[in-house]
């Protein structure tokens, strides 16, 4: 394997989180859960005699995501038409951009092993999403919420090397889309897209090997997995002295492999020609500039700011700011001044991650503020409880978003820690609502919140939080099994 | 610069047209005609003159991102020739075919 | 009642203002006017006579407060009854292009430019024909069968517009929307003897005009003279949020008496007067030009240098954007589907089906010109050649005010005369194609009858947005002539 070089161009596509769609009016809802078909009209649907008007806010984000990569931003861009035929694509032709892109010429510093490095960005344009498709026994359905909502394009150049490194490419540019505000970066709902080209060569050839493309990665862990998958294909089919051919792959994520759904010679003809009905699009410089004046402060940036700000280990500064509220967390808990910033950035990426991770909401869902962190910490740290109740205490202000010293105080007189007693109330609890206990376990995860509190009421705010927790995930846990015996 | 009539297949596949045998040779007889007095525009030197996409020295209009309230899926709907659960139906999308 | 619908337009409005009839009475009129020729004529694909007639009623309910009560404006066209070329859709009314493929098509919104002329209160009486997705220049082409020249039955009207120009002759409308995109505005006009206007693109919105060429297409209008064109063009024209390609620019209200046309310069191309052409056309376009310059205008021969070709540059860029516009007819969302084994059968026959040969012909001619290696031959060097085709306009109007010429080689030709040679129907747009290759108005009427008694019409054509000095001119023109008044004896 280490005879040969991986090499791999990543495209992504990023649905931006606007509130109307590119060319119309309709607002942009998750296509997901809305009822299909509720946020569409005669434009987003390609009724015969529509025609598109461009949405301002979408062409600021575009501007922001190439800004923070860096690209050259053409004054004036030009859209065209796609040409394809495809039941979600409701006109025939894709309004995207060719010749003439918004962007270019960027690039993206990731973290490698070997140190920083840059992916070159080839281009940045805007174009629209399709609608979506319900397979179903024997027929299709399509639902054209998401027709019409703005997409952004995202083209590296084929600068990436490894897994690895494309797994730090997209997670680097996810984690800029989330900071800009301009994605919701929410995989499991297809706001970020990939398309990867790969090819392996013999280390040290000029010239690049014989690449294929692997269309709708519609996840994170399908397009490391697909990648990975492909990358071994290839260097299989060299050793072997065999030939690759090019061709369209698609991701068979049942069976993990890759599967041939074009060969170089079915490759589609697109015809992109410019699109009539609007005239090309011009920002100028003080536009950019504005925009430009306002862009946060970026991932990498911040990280290296931790590092010397804070003499925080770099695994640790990055990820406090892979993700923006966590980093905005952090900030604001440090700028109280009551607490080192290094126990800080420890509570953070410990106790409360693993918080996080169990309720698994994000940080805005939990009650803990930053001050009530900072507040924590220094108790902990003047010695006035132990780790162990610090964390409880923790526990207890994540869930309830009292006051920690409030939660100490009563805590230490009168908390109760009886393991039977807690059960008892747990069950008391559960008996007398069967209906939220039926909802929680069939998915409704806030609702285990809303139980701790109940607990909590009955006992009068006095639970040890870390057993009533215990309790209470012991007690559902029976449910489940005993409804699984039934 | 005659069209082959496979060539005009291959056009009518791209723009998904079911030709008859006997229009593929009408077709062919009468594109292969228009593209040959189309030829005498390969004449004009056209080297440094941009391209005309659209008349209007016009730069696109952009609309505030401001919500409007959608069509009535029922509008939408109506012309359908097939709908189902509130949709559009079609037979079965492979997704090979993307 | 035959004396009302020999009225024109704005007798029509003056006689809803003096109360000397009401808008039920015209509309009423119009649809006996119909029912008596229009098995004739065919000009109309679908008829909506309870709308037209609860328009009428709320167009003199609105007349009559403004008769009590003056202080608000009236629009001249409210209360009177026009026809809309079925390429415009008409919320919930039967919209089809004149193609199988949207057949039972029942828009669920109206297009901009009709929208306005019923807030204005105008009465819609109907959809005309027209060539399939307005692609033709005789109406021949439409599913629905062709339309017959009030004129002479057995030739066609023109086209696309020819429901509407026919309409128009036949006095069953007082006005009619059409479409322009390579002269089915002022073709159609020419052949039936009505004054119609192509608009300069980008004046009026194309929205809800369902597209053919889009950098081409214009929405135009057609009626009995000038001055009857202008209050429909007022209505229509200006800005519109929903078309990025519609132009913010103000539309002059001018009056039509104000033109001086003493050393007004009108230019005549020499490319417009070609071998083969009918020589009684020349003829009269020739004597229109001369009633200019006794009117005191300076008359000058210029040079189009381009015009010839105008014809492959057309039939590239329009074919190559209808091949695109055309894409979304599959049978999914709306129209007729043709049911298959799979969905690319579906696809296939839905499309292969429904669209008559012409629209399949461009869609081809269309698809080539945009395919991969052929783009920069065909449709690159098309844009670029256009490009030269709208400089010889600017040029052209450095040293003139107005343009005038032919509109057609010959008169209207017989009904099946071009069978199946497509270039020699396309050969004979030469004179109104450059027009829309360079975006810039221009309006055709009548300056004469050939010996066969069918219409002769020149165009006048205009800087772009100059919609105004097309209409003063003409007006002019038939301030001093009566030709605009022959009625064909239908």
């Amino acid at each position: 394997m280490s005879d040969f070089q991986t090499v791999i161009g990543l495209e992504v596509h990023a649905e931006f989180s606007t509130q109307s769609k590119m060319f119309c009016g309709c607002p942009v809802v998750d296509s997901t859960e809305a009822a299909p078909n509720s946020a569409v009209c005669e434009i987003c649907t390609g009724m015969p005699g529509t025609l598109p008007v461009l949405n301002a806010r979408a062409v600021e984000f575009a501007i922001r995501v190439a800004l923070a990569l860096d690209c050259e931003i053409a004054n004036t861009s030009v859209f065209a038409r796609k040409n394809y035929f495809y039941p979600d694509l409701p006109k025939g032709f894709q309004i995207s951009q060719y010749s003439l892109p918004l962007a270019e010429h960027g690039h993206l510093t990731i973290e490698t092993p070997d140190g920083e490095k840059d992916i070159r960005i080839r281009r940045v344009h805007l174009e629209e999403d399709t609608g979506r498709l319900l397979h179903r026994d024997g027929f299709s359905l399509i639902d054209f919420n998401r027709s019409g909502v703005p997409l952004l394009e995202i083209v590296s150049e084929p600068d990436i090397h490894s897994v690895e490194e494309v797994r730090a490419y997209a997670t680097g540019l996810r984690s800029i889309l989330r900071y800009l505000d301009v994605c919701s970066g929410d995989m499991e709902k297809g706001a970020i897209r990939f398309e990867a080209n790969v090819s392996v060569r013999p280390l040290g050839s000029p010239q690049l090997g014989t690449r294929t493309e692997i269309k709708n990665l519609n996840s994170f862990r399908s397009m490391v997995r697909a990648v990975s998958h492909e990358v071994k294909r290839q260097t299989q089919l060299l050793c072997e002295g065999k030939e690759i051919s090019q061709e369209t792959l698609g991701w068979d994520v049942a069976r993990g492999v890759t599967v041939s759904q074009r060969s170089k010679e079915e490759a589609h003809d697109y015809r992109y020609f410019p699109e009539p009905d609007l005239p090309p699009l011009y920002v100028d410089d003080t536009w950019i500039e504005s925009i430009r004046e306002s862009l946060p402060e970026l991932p990498l940036a911040r990280q290296k700011r931790l590092i010397v700000e804070h003499d925080l280990p770099p695994y640790q500064a990055g990820i406090l700011t892979s993700e923006k509220e966590i980093a905005d967390f952090f900030d604001a808990a440090v700028e109280t001044g009551l607490a080192p910033p290094i126990k800080l950035a420890h509570w953070i990426t410990g106790d409360l991650f693993s918080l996080l991770n169990q309720e698994n909401i994000d940080l805005q869902q939990s009650k803990i503020t930053p001050v009530a962190l900072a507040e924590l910490v220094s108790i902990v740290e003047r010695g006035e409880i132990n780790l162990t109740s610090g964390k409880t205490v923790l526990a207890e202000v994540f869930f309830t978003g009292r006051d920690p010293s409030k939660i100490i105080a009563k805590f230490s007189l009168d908390q109760v820690s009886d393991v039977e007693e807690i059960a008892r109330l747990v069950s008391e609890v559960l008996n007398a609502n069967p209906e939220q206990v039926s909802a929680y376990l069939a998915g409704k995860q806030p609702l285990f919140q809303w139980f701790f509190g109940q607990v909590m009421a009955a006992a009068k705010g006095r639970a040890n939080p870390q057993i009533l927790q215990e309790q209470l995930a012991a007690a559902f846990q029976q449910y489940q099994q005993s409804s699984a015996e039934e | 610069m005659g069209l082959s009539i496979e060539e005009v297949r291959h056009i009518a596949d791209l723009a998904r047209l079911r030709l008859t045998s006997d229009e593929e040779r009408r077709y062919t007889e009468q594109l292969s005609a228009i593209l040959e007095y189309a030829a005498r525009l390969k004449a004009v030197d056209t080297s440094h003159i941009p391209p005309t996409a659209t008349v209007l020295p016009l730069r696109a209009p952009l609309r505030p991102d401001v919500p409007r309230p959608s069509t009535p899926r029922e509008h939408i709907l109506s012309n359908a020739p097939q709908e189902k659960e509130g949709m559009f139906r079609v037979p079965p999308v492979l997704d090979t075919t993307s | 009642m035959t004396e009302l619908s020999d009225l024109n337009l704005l007798e029509a409005a003056q006689a809803l203002r003096s109360g000397m009839t009401t808008s039920q009475e015209l509309t009423e009129t119009c649809l006996a006017r119909i029912e008596a020729c229009d098995d004739a004529v065919q000009a109309f694909l679908a008829l909506t006579p309870d709308l037209a007639m609860q328009q009428a009623k709320s167009a003199d309910e609105r007349i009559l407060s403004w008769r009590k009560k003056s202080d608000e404006p009236l629009p001249l066209v409210c209360g009177i009854p026009l026809a809309v070329k079925d390429v415009l859709c008409l919320q919930d009314v039967p919209t089809t292009c004149g193609s199988r493929i949207l057949e039972g098509f029942r828009p669920p919104y109206t297009a901009t430019s009709v929208q306005r002329l019923i807030q204005a209160g105008s009465v819609i009486l109907g959809k005309t024909n027209t060539d399939e997705f307005a692609m033709g220049s005789s109406t021949e082409n439409s599913a629905y069968g062709p339309t017959h020249n009030p004129w002479k039955l057995e030739r066609v009207p023109g086209g696309s517009s020819g429901g509407s120009a026919a309409a128009v002759a036949a006095r069953m409308c007082f006005a009619a929307l059409g479409t322009d995109t390579g002269g089915s505005v002022r073709q159609p006009a020419s052949f039936c003897g009505v004054s119609g206007l192509k608009t300069s693109y980008g004046r009026v919105s194309r929205y809800g005009l369902i597209a053919y060429g889009s950098s081409l297409d214009t929405v135009g209008c057609l009626a009995r003279n000038a001055a009857d064109l202008q209050p429909i063009f007022t209505i229509m024209a200006g800005h519109d949020p929903l078309d990025s390609t519609c132009l913010v620019d103000p539309v002059p209200q001018v009056s039509l008496d104000q033109i001086e046309l003493r050393g007004l310069r009108i230019g005549v191309p020499r490319e417009y007067f070609i071998e083969g052409m009918q020589t009684e056309v020349e003829t009269s376009v020739r004597e229109a030009v001369g009633v200019y310059e006794s009117l005191g205008a300076v008359v000058s021969e210029i040079s189009l240098p381009h015009t010839d070709l105008a014809v492959p540059v057309y039939y590239l860029i329009a074919p190559a954007e209808a091949s695109a516009n055309l894409a979304r007819f599959d049978g999914i969302r709306f129209g007729p589907r043709i049911e298959g084994a799979d969905l690319l059968a579906e696809y296939l026959d839905t499309r292969g089906t429904l669209f008559g040969s012409e629209v399949k012909r461009r869609i081809m001619l269309g698809t080539y010109a945009l395919s991969a290696g052929y783009y920069d031959a065909y449709y690159g060097q098309a844009q670029k050649v256009r490009t030269l085709i709208k400089a010889d306009f600017e040029e052209a109007f450095q040293k003139v005010d107005l343009i005038a010429c032919p509109v057609a080689p010959t008169t209207a030709f017989p009904i099946g005369q071009h069978g199946d040679d497509p270039l020699a129907m396309y050969l004979e747009d030469v004179f109104t194609l450059p027009a829309n290759l360079a975006g810039v108005p221009g309006l055709s009427f009548p300056v004469g009858y050939d010996s066969d008694g069918l219409p002769i019409g020149m165009q006048l054509i205009a800087p772009h947005l100059a919609e105004a000095s097309l209409l003063q001119a003409t007006h002019a023109y038939q301030s001093t002539t009566a030709w605009h008044k022959e009625q064909p004896s239908l």
